[in-house]
């Protein structure tokens, strides 16, 4: 549905994008994820037609953005980061005027805006003006405008930033129900969006791919290693010693303490259980076992880890290697240049 | 076409939601009736004749009345423009949703076309208010209709130049200070821009006053259609709107 060939992006000396591939299947959602300023509104913005790519090509629903702009613009629904609403325009005046731009037929325009107003919630809104909304109205008002057209692609730069708790869920309820018949790419610098929303995740920083596949398997992939965390009463005896010299064990950190009970992080190979073996010396010295219990690593983690290595290995050498995991086209880009 | 025309009436509703219609509106008819008032006082003045020419008499109306008006109201129009024009995409560009337009099935040109209309239309809803004016004159005299039809003819394409100006200008920045400012200082300038010409050479001279915007006005309150004028108003109004496109497509590029 959406394809993105080798897109580049420079204004200037400044490469905003550089080199970006992947594609999203129909129906799918994709999370676009990585920290301000990595590229996440200028690749959203390639798509939707409004920044030409210095290289490469997009196509959406079948149609090249740069070639075919039109028919590529007819059928992309997109939300900019802040919502583009005309203040002096009530609401439904508004979607009105979206309607015959986006070029709905006459008698549907009525209909259609009817829908994407109850589709977002916003029916009793419907003659407030843009400009008195809420933060919360003003971002659904920028939803039911996306939408409004039925688009085979959605675009939406950070649909739930700025809006409150309960919003956010009823907008991500909302963008599962589209997912359905549209296919779906939104940005987020918010870690639990990606797991909670999304089918698959592309990571980006500095403007290059770092990662592309589902948030279950970034996890999994990520973890090369095993850790485990324990908390132990050790009366003041130094557990960190004999906690690495059981058996299986990689590597120990401590992770807190408070007085007599410290936290510690121990790792593993992967495929090697040793909880068995840790408890067991733990009860030996004599020791208070508080807790022990699988380490599980965040997508938070994961980010960081992509995000900062790519950083570290910029400083060693002006080369971009590609982080840890191996396999995605995106990450293999590095490596030109 | 259609959207040439949505786009024509969102903006039109823009200046009417907002106090901007009116303050532009009224403000025109202030300065505009004052004008009137004190040309017609001129003109009294030659008829009773206070100018030593003994005695009150006939005295042309169009030639003495309606002409320096015309005149007056090419000068309210150079600084009543500007603003007319300045938020036209400056306001769009700041709040971003030039986004919105940019990334529509809609063309350049219908975007630059629907926003020339609304400002056109606006304009000439203004210069309308001064039919009041002319429309007494009628009543209590008896004018020629020809120059008066020329003279509003000229208006109405002298400001489109304006107009033409001032949107190309505003789709530069994202500020309307800046834009009105702007627009402002580019128009006197080609007001003026033929001031320097006598100690500059007849070829330099020649030039200055072609380009000059009020030198092609002239001919208009007198009653004279000419179409070299036509063409150099015709021309500046396609210039604007064509440097209107070119500055949209930049935006494009540089985001």
């Amino acid at each position: 549905m959406v394809e993105v060939q080798h897109v580049t992006k420079r204004y200037g000396s400044l490469t905003a994008v550089d080199d970006i591939s992947f594609s999203v299947e129909r129906g799918e959602i994709l999370g676009f994820l990585g920290p301000n300023g990595a590229g996440k509104t200028t690749t959203m913005r390639i798509l939707t037609g409004f920044l030409p790519a210095t290289e490469g090509r997009a196509r959406v629903a079948g149609f090249d953005v740069f070639e075919q702009p039109m028919e590529a613009k007819r059928r992309t629904g997109y939300l900019p980061e802040t919502p583009p609403l005309y203040p002096e325009m009530t609401v439904a005046e508004y979607l009105r005027f979206v309607a015959r731009i986006k070029g709905l037929p006459s008698g549907d325009q009525r209909t259609q805006v009817g829908l994407a107003m109850e589709r977002t919630n916003i029916s009793d809104m419907a003659d407030r003006y843009c400009g008195k909304l809420s933060k919360g109205y003003r971002q659904r008002v920028g939803l039911a405008q996306a939408i409004l057209h039925n688009p085979d692609v959605l675009i939406l730069d950070e649909p739930t930033a700025g809006l409150d708790p309960r919003q956010i869920i009823e907008t991500r309820r909302l963008i599962a129900e589209l997912a359905g018949d549209h296919t779906v790419i939104l940005s987020t610098h918010i870690l639990p969006e990606v797991s909670q929303t999304c089918q698959r995740v592309v990571i980006i920083n500095r403007g290059r791919v770092v990662a592309v596949d589902t948030p279950d398997n970034l996890t999994a992939r990520l973890q090369g290693s095993q850790t485990l965390y324990l908390q132990i009463d050790a009366q003041g005896a130094d557990a960190l010693a004999t906690l690495e010299g059981v058996d299986g064990v990689a590597g120990v950190t401590r992770a807190d303490t408070q007085g007599d009970v410290s936290g510690y992080a121990i790792e593993s190979d992967q495929g090697d259980d040793v909880r068995r073996e840790l408890s067991r010396t733990v009860v030996t010295n004599g020791w208070g076992l508080l807790e022990l219990r699988p380490k599980q690593m965040s997508l938070e983690d994961i980010f960081l880890q992509l995000t900062t290595e790519e950083t570290a290995t910029d400083e060693a050498h002006p080369v971009t290697v590609t982080p840890e995991p191996e396999g995605d086209a995106g990450e293999e880009d590095g490596v030109d240049e | 076409m259609s959207n040439i025309l949505a786009l024509a009436q969102k903006e039109l509703r823009a200046y009417f939601v907002s106090p901007m219609a009116y303050a532009l509106f009224g403000f025109f008819a202030l300065l505009f009736g004052w004008f009137y008032v004190a040309s017609m006082n001129v003109l009294l003045q030659y008829s009773m004749g206070q100018f030593g020419q003994g005695g009150p008499q006939v005295v042309n109306i169009n030639e003495f009345m309606i002409r320096p008006l015309f005149g007056n109201t090419a000068v309210i129009l150079l600084m009543m423009l500007p603003f007319l024009t300045a938020r036209a995409y400056a306001e769009e560009k700041r709040s971003g949703t030039i986004e919105l337009l940019l990334t529509s099935p809609i063309s350049d040109v219908q975007i630059i076309l629907g926003k020339f209309v609304a400002a056109m239309t606006l304009y000439g809803m203004m210069l309308g208010l001064t039919l009041i004016h002319v429309g007494i004159l009628f009543w209590y005299g008896d004018p020629e209709w020809g120059p008066i039809v020329s003279g509003y003819l000229g208006l109405l394409l002298m400001g489109g130049s304006f107009i033409s100006v001032g949107l190309a200008i505003s789709s530069m920045t994202k500020n309307q200070m800046v834009a009105g400012l702007s627009t402002f200082a580019v128009l006197l300038l080609f007001w003026i821009i033929n001031w320097v010409g006598d100690a500059s050479g007849a070829t330099t001279q020649t030039v200055l006053s072609y380009l000059s915007i009020l030198e092609h006005f002239d001919d208009f309150s007198k009653g004279v259609i000419d179409t070299s004028h036509v063409t150099y108003y015709v021309s500046f109004i396609a210039f604007g709107l064509f440097l209107t496109a070119k500055s949209l497509d930049t935006t494009r590029w540089n985001g």
